[in-house]
């Protein structure tokens, strides 16, 4: 265990979350979730309310010109937070990769000295539980088989490796089971699940075909915009295999087993 | 100068492309077995190379340096060339392309030509052109043979016939070269192929070659394959005529040494090529007596001049890409409109050709990173998709409805109270179309999504709500 995963184990963090637009919309019990892991390995969990959005859908359908002022906001709004905390790689990725291409761009050097600033302090979930806080064990119960599928963004971009599962294999009474081609894309791609429907639905009908082969009662993963497609393919087809975002796997304990019966799974 | 990319002027755009491709069942399965078995014999030899990592860095970089001093490494090539006896010709466009080859052809009388082993002719019309002037082509690189045989398009960078099956080869080889039954076994077709090429090599004089790489220090041309065709083509004939992208120039002979390990690996998944030919202008006595360069622009130093899509033309055309890519898996090249098809097409076509359908390739991924990922000269194709959706937003071609869309969202992310006003309204408009927490059936834009998927509908309370309700309690 490093030093810092050490000092982070015995002093209570403060941890900023910051939610992501579409989990603060269509999937508040992922960030339900979040809050109560954090909280239970001791640490605090602040909500800055003036947050929005990182600007991702924006800065990957070509609309730089509108994600500049998200990133600016992001900035103002996390500029006093020495952790934050986000349930989506694919933000994440937004933050990591693109803010600093735009902040070079704009060619405005307190611009880059913030983003330079920002990134240090920016954690996906799984990576601020295994890689900042030093914790693999959260003391979750989850008695359940659960398929993981890795988004792109985790594996390709943020390189979170295997990182996730680890997480979920010391999850108490859950049974990991490995899905097939697990590292191809579900096929959302945010606007190009609209602007390329079909192609879209034909790549998910794949991921959706190795998950159901893996008879998992749930598919999780790190990003919701996944499995919200995943899910949504899977709901179509009739199956009984849920999908369910990694932080409400760990939120769940032996104390409330029935934290996920309760209408808290999408999909 | 006009740039054309093959038919890329007419064809439909991507998601239609795609639409009508998705219900040809055997198709999809042919392109998924090819691609799952080039990618995973990719994916094994690239395993065994402790270096790759460093030989990808240093190909990048190769490439980067020479693109940076392009004019430099190009005159270098042709003082060159033309001191060992070849003659180079430049070319700014497809139309003088292939007016220098039929000058050429015309030159030495000849009414056929054989050719090997080059998409660059097929960017540039050359067939349709050569037709058009009375000279007839020959493809025999087998894959290109079959496309050109069936009169079909080629679906791929490397294995242009990819979407064809063994069966239907056999067939299309019994039916165009005049053959009676034909074996079901590979080598029966293989031979077929092989007596009805092996005439053509030996009767025709003049041949037109493609070219992998051009070393500038030495002057000499590169051509890599598979079967012995393209052997037959550059040295056979009397007269050769090379024709190649300016990007094609590598600096000095021992670059060749980091590409050729990059190239087979990432094209085929062999370690080396079974070909690999190498020659320095004409040599008396021995292999072609004339030799000729066309050196092709066709929108190339515009694409040279955007400092973040520059590095497009470090592409080898490997294919690596469109093996790994899931959007390219379902639909195979064609949807793609252009010989460029795949990742790579994605975002090549477009900037060479920048018209009608090609503005919508830059949106055919779901940018999964793949092609980025197997890349042997690292071109960040997301990273340059996303440019190019951002070029085409900038010069006002985006789709209103998309724009008006951008600009709501825009106008909800820029504040809290109003991304809480969005979901209010979201709310009141989803009333219709959700029950039991689930949308199934959406009008408009949005029907795409819905006809194959369920959406989740936007719930009671959002996480903020639920976050202030929580603290109101905390403090109570």
């Amino acid at each position: 265990m490093s030093f810092a995963a050490h000092f982070a184990l015995h002093w209570r963090l403060r941890i900023s979350l910051f939610i992501t637009c579409y989990n603060d919309t269509l999937f508040p019990q992922t960030g339900q979730a979040v809050v109560t892991v954090l909280e239970r390995l001791g640490h605090t969990v602040d909500f800055r309310e003036t947050q929005t959005c990182c600007g991702q859908m924006h800065y990957n359908s070509g609309y730089h010109a509108q994600a500049f002022p998200l990133m600016e906001k992001f900035l103002d709004d996390f500029r006093e937070s020495s952790v934050i905390c986000v349930p989506s790689s694919s933000c994440v990725s937004m933050i990591r990769e693109h803010y600093p291409v735009m902040a070079e761009k704009s060619g405005n050097q307190e611009l880059i000295r913030d983003v330079n600033e920002l990134l240090p302090r920016v954690f996906e979930f799984s990576e601020l539980l295994v890689d900042k806080l030093g914790v693999e064990d959260t003391g979750s119960y989850f008695p359940h088989r659960v398929a993981y599928h890795p988004s792109c963004h985790s594996l390709r971009s943020l390189h979170v490796g295997d990182k996730p599962e680890r997480l979920l294999k010391s999850v108490r009474g859950l049974t990991y089971v490995p899905i097939e081609d697990a590292d191809q894309c579900c096929g959302f791609g945010g606007t190009f699940s609209v602007k390329n429907a079909d192609v879209s639905s034909a790549m998910v009908q794949e991921k959706a075909r190795c998950v159901i082969g893996a008879d998992a009662d749930y598919c999780a993963a790190i990003d919701n915009s996944c499995l919200m497609q995943i899910g949504g393919a899977l709901s179509r087809m009739n199956t009984r295999t849920r999908t369910v975002h990694l932080a409400e796997i760990l939120a769940a304990t032996e104390g409330d087993a029935a934290h996920l019966a309760n209408g808290s799974v999408h999909g | 100068m006009s740039v054309r990319v093959g038919e890329a002027a007419s064809a439909p755009d991507f998601a239609v492309a795609a639409k009508s491709l998705l219900h040809n069942d055997q198709l999809r399965r042919n392109v998924r077995r090819a691609t799952e078995v080039i990618r995973k014999k990719r994916a094994n030899v690239v395993g065994e190379m402790p270096d790759w990592e460093s030989l990808r860095q240093s190909a990048e970089a190769i490439k980067d340096h020479t693109l940076r001093h392009l004019a430099y490494y190009l005159e270098q090539f042709e003082r060159n060339c033309a001191r060992a006896g070849g003659k180079v010709h430049w070319a700014r466009d497809a139309d003088e392309a292939n007016a220098i080859a039929i000058d050429i052809i015309s030159s030495h009388r000849q009414k056929e030509v054989i050719k090997v082993k080059t998409m660059t002719t097929d960017e540039i019309g050359m067939n349709r052109a050569l037709d058009a002037a009375g000279i007839r082509p020959y493809e025999t690189d087998l894959a290109d043979l079959i496309v050109q045989l069936g009169k079909d398009k080629p679906s791929h960078i490397v294995v242009p016939a990819l979407h064809r099956n063994k069966m239907e080869i056999r067939e299309l080889f019994m039916r165009t070269m005049g053959l009676g039954e034909l074996g079901t076994r590979p080598e029966d077709i293989a031979e077929a192929a092989r007596l009805y090429l092996r005439e053509k090599f030996l009767r025709v004089p003049v041949a037109i070659s493609g070219a992998n790489f051009a070393v500038a220090e030495t002057g000499s041309v590169v051509v890599v394959e598979s079967e012995g065709n393209g052997r037959m083509c550059v040295s056979l004939p009397r007269v050769l005529i090379s024709v190649m992208g300016i990007e094609k120039i590598i600096p000095r002979f021992e670059d060749l040494g980091v590409f050729l390990q990059l190239l087979p690996r990432s094209a085929t998944g062999e370690r080396m090529n079974p070909y690999n030919s190498i020659w320095t202008g004409v040599t008396p006595g021995d292999g072609p007596q004339e030799f000729h360069v066309i050196l092709l622009d066709n929108g190339r130093t515009k694409v040279l001049a955007d400092s973040v899509s520059r590095e497009t033309l470090d592409c080898i055309r490997c294919g690596a890409c469109l093996n790994a890519c899931p959007v390219y898996r379902q639909t195979g090249g064609h949807a793609y409109g252009s010989i460029y098809a795949g990742p790579i097409g994605a975002i090549l076509t477009p900037q060479l050709q920048s018209m009608e359908h090609s503005q919508t390739l830059p949106y055919a991924s779901s940018l999964c990173g793949a092609c980025y990922e197997v890349c042997p000269v690292k071109i960040n194709i997301p990273e340059i998709l996303i440019h190019l959706r951002n070029r085409i937003v900038e010069n006002g071609d985006d789709p209103k409805i998309e724009r008006l869309g951008m600009k709501m969202a825009a106008w909800a992310m820029g504040d809290a109270t109003n991304l809480a006003t969005a979901r209010s309204l979201g709310r009141i408009a989803q009333m219709p179309f959700a029950s039991n927490g689930a949308i199934h059936n959406l009008p408009g834009m949005m029907s795409g999504w819905t006809a194959t998927r369920d959406m989740p509908s936007i719930p009671k309370e959002s996480f903020r709500q639920w976050w202030g309700r929580r603290k109101r309690e905390q403090s109570a």
